[in-house]
């Protein structure tokens, strides 16, 4: 729907005199340069932020390690990985390891947190990717459907059902669908990513993606991709009705504000019915509002996801970051924060500038 | 009495017709009940949250099914189900009006300032705000939590924590919307006759903008409520609970009941996230109906008929607060829609 909707800028910038082509262009040029720019202040703060509050508690060896080491050992490592320096010379460093794309190295097991992210990375894009799937299927559609029976008995309980979805806990979701659908009607597998056999398979990939669903498809392997999509049924169901109740609320609203507009009420007066406005006519720019939100909501299925994968034993990286976390390696819970709040800000910045293509408004 | 009607959710109640106002009511009388069993626990709890063993000495047992002497069973840790629910809204409660009641005061006390005063110090604070803002809650109330408990908890330690982190990640939110009231008062008349007459800046804030810009708090308050229990509890699922010696926290309850539900013991998860699910449900009904009593296009009227309160004005753009209505007030909304690009533009 994204690319149904018409571009004007796009569409008109290679014709047109040099004039409305230098107005145009700079006016979504800048904003597209201005909003790229806002990146940066946004990371270095969270960053910043992160790094000095992070340190206020101690050096990480001692919380890592400390009771299990001697003082003199612990010392002795604290040295060699530079935590004795003055904090201001530590900042200097870690700021410059970030630029050069080194987040840290974990204290419990001593790998590059870079590396970390890469491995179990692609679960978590797994994850959300099919959380999505289920936020659009279930949000989109239950919205239009409340919207047509504004304010009758099916939009009171769509519309108590959109806030029963922000009402309860990923992870409440989580356990409740693992018990019903997993444990007391077993219909699906109720944790990990895949069956033994296909994890193993699936780590004899050649060039792996460690998106298994896409490596599947790549071997051919249709019977672990059945495996793989069966076990996603649950967690992404879990993750993506919190963001369904967000869209079905969000298309409402929206879609009864376009039944109002003119264009809409002109179809009306012709005759054209409810039914054929809604789905034809009204829903589209209805929809805008949907992507101008998604920047905001894939920020917050990453943090769902963090407690999706405990729940489920979905090995990616929040799972990862609660096992640091239960390992006090502060390291690598500071590395894998500062790489979320990377994928955060350039997110956001990718849905403000499709935003900004779609909604001349948006961009002034 | 007039200026009793005049309270937020008491005017509110009075305005509210239909489908509204059972909404808003539903919503009131489950706070209610909240409140109640946080106040009455004691009364209510037939043991101790930290309690494992009758009077007499013999231990509950661990997973015993709901009976008579535990109406919902034991937990694998040996306490009583129903007793650590109720016990839970006390945890519940003092985490949200700790830290709804900090972020409250220095978000707004920062919006003022820096909406007023505005220059380096605003923009400074602008970008801070929009930073924290968009970053996941969670992560960073996992970050705060470390540093103030270390990652440890104890009885209210644990509470003043879990508060603390949920502080910092909800002040940009009362930040961000006072701020914004604050540079549209500042250019209304009665401002600047204010600034005419020789008033001073302290005054003008605390007197004139102050009231005008904090009309919209109540509805962010509740939709923060229930952030609020959202992030304790998830902060409790990952293992940042408070200790279930020091005190009863539903998100901890959950966390440990997590391999239980594998063999097909429910009630040690179900009831305490059920209770985690009619708190924050009681908070948004609140929230959600407020909001739609405060904007004229989704509020219903008396007597009128259905299609009088079709939403004709709304332009797309107009609508992306959409259900959070008011334009200020969509910077502090639980799932908000992003409208840092006005802010940023």
């Amino acid at each position: 729907m994204v690319a149904s909707v018409e571009n004007p800028v796009l569409a008109e910038d290679p014709g047109k005199n040099l004039a409305t082509k230098k107005s145009r262009g700079s006016g979504l040029g800048r904003y597209i340069i201005v909003r790229f720019l806002l990146i940066i202040p946004t990371i270095w703060i969270l960053t910043t932020l992160v790094f000095f509050l992070m340190r206020i508690t101690g050096d990480p060896i001692t919380a890592a390690l400390g009771g299990r080491l001697t003082q003199a050992q612990l010392q002795e490592r604290i040295e060699a990985a530079g935590y004795d320096r003055p904090l201001i010379v530590q900042y200097f460093e870690y700021m410059g390891g970030l630029l050069r794309g080194d987040f840290g190295t974990t204290v419990s097991d001593n790998r590059a947190v870079s590396e970390v992210v890469l491995q179990y990375g692609a679960a978590t894009v797994e994850l959300v990717f099919f959380s999505l799937i289920v936020a659009f299927a279930v949000g989109i559609p239950l919205g239009m459907l409340a919207a047509y029976h504004r304010d009758r008995w099916p939009d009171a309980a769509l519309r108590v059902f959109a806030i029963l979805c922000y009402a309860t806990p990923v992870f409440f979701a989580g356990l409740l669908l693992k018990l019903v659908f997993g444990v007391l009607i077993p219909l699906f597998p109720a944790s990990g990513r895949a069956t033994g056999s296909t994890e193993l398979l699936m780590s004899g990939v050649v060039g792996p993606t460690r998106i298994y669903f896409i490596d599947a498809l790549r071997i051919g392997d249709f019977a672990a991709l059945g495996d793989i999509l069966s076990h996603a049924v649950l967690p992404a169901i879990a993750l993506g009705l919190l963001t369904a109740g967000v869209f079905l609320r969000l298309v409402r609203t929206n879609l009864i504000g376009t039944l109002g507009q003119q264009y809409v009420e002109s179809g009306r007066s012709r005759g054209v019915s409810e039914y054929r406005l809604v789905t034809t006519h009204a829903w589209r720019p209805a929809l805008i509002p949907v992507i101008t939100v998604m920047g905001m909501q894939i920020a917050m299925m990453l943090a769902g996801a963090v407690l999706t994968e405990t729940t489920f034993e979905w090995k990616g990286l929040g799972f990862q970051l609660v096992e640091y976390l239960l390992k006090r390696d502060f390291v690598a819970v500071q590395g894998i924060v500062v790489v979320l709040a990377v994928i955060v800000a350039v997110t956001n910045f990718i849905v403000d500038v499709i935003s900004a293509l779609i909604d001349p408004r948006v961009r002034y | 009495m007039d200026t009793l009607k005049r309270l937020p959710v008491v005017s509110h109640v009075r305005q509210a017709v239909g489908l509204q106002r059972g909404m808003l009511i539903a919503g009131l009388v489950i706070c209610a009940l909240v409140l109640l069993a946080a106040a009455l626990a004691p009364l209510i709890a037939p043991y101790g949250y930290a309690q494992m063993a009758y009077e007499d000495g013999s231990r509950f047992g661990a997973q015993q099914a709901p009976s008579a002497a535990h109406i919902w069973g034991t937990t694998v840790g040996g306490y009583d189900v129903f007793s650590r629910v109720v016990w839970g809204a006390r945890t519940a409660v003092s985490v949200i009006v700790v830290a709804v009641a900090l972020s409250l005061f220095a978000g707004v006390a920062l919006g003022l300032i820096s909406g007023f005063i505005g220059g380096w110090l605003d923009r400074i604070l602008v970008v801070v705000a929009d930073a924290i803002y968009a970053f996941p809650s969670l992560l960073l109330a996992i970050v705060m939590a470390i540093v103030i408990s270390g990652g440890q908890s104890s009885a209210w330690g644990g509470i003043l924590a879990a508060a603390f982190s949920i502080t910092v990640v909800f002040i940009p939110q009362y930040f961000r919307v006072v701020r914004a009231e604050t540079v549209r008062l500042k250019a209304e008349p009665f401002v600047e006759s204010a600034i005419v007459l020789g008033a001073s800046r302290t005054r003008i804030i605390t007197k004139h903008v102050f009231r005008n810009a904090t009309r919209t708090l109540p509805l962010i308050f509740t939709l923060n409520a229930s952030e609020a229990i959202l992030t304790l509890a998830g902060l409790g699922f990952l293992g940042f609970g408070i200790e279930p010696t020091s005190a009863s926290e539903w998100g901890y309850d959950l966390n440990k009941s997590l391999s239980d539900v594998t063999s097909g013991i429910w009630w040690t998860s179900v009831w305490p996230g059920i209770a985690i699910v009619i708190t924050v449900l009681g908070i948004t009904l609140v929230g959600e109906s407020m909001n739609d009593l405060n904007d004229p296009r989704l509020r219903l009227r008396r007597k009128a008929g259905s299609t009088t309160a079709t939403a004709q004005t709304a332009q797309a753009a107009e609508a992306v607060p959409s259900s959070e209505a008011a334009p200020a007030s969509a910077g502090g909304t639980a799932p908000a829609p992003r409208t840092s690009q006005e802010d940023q533009a």
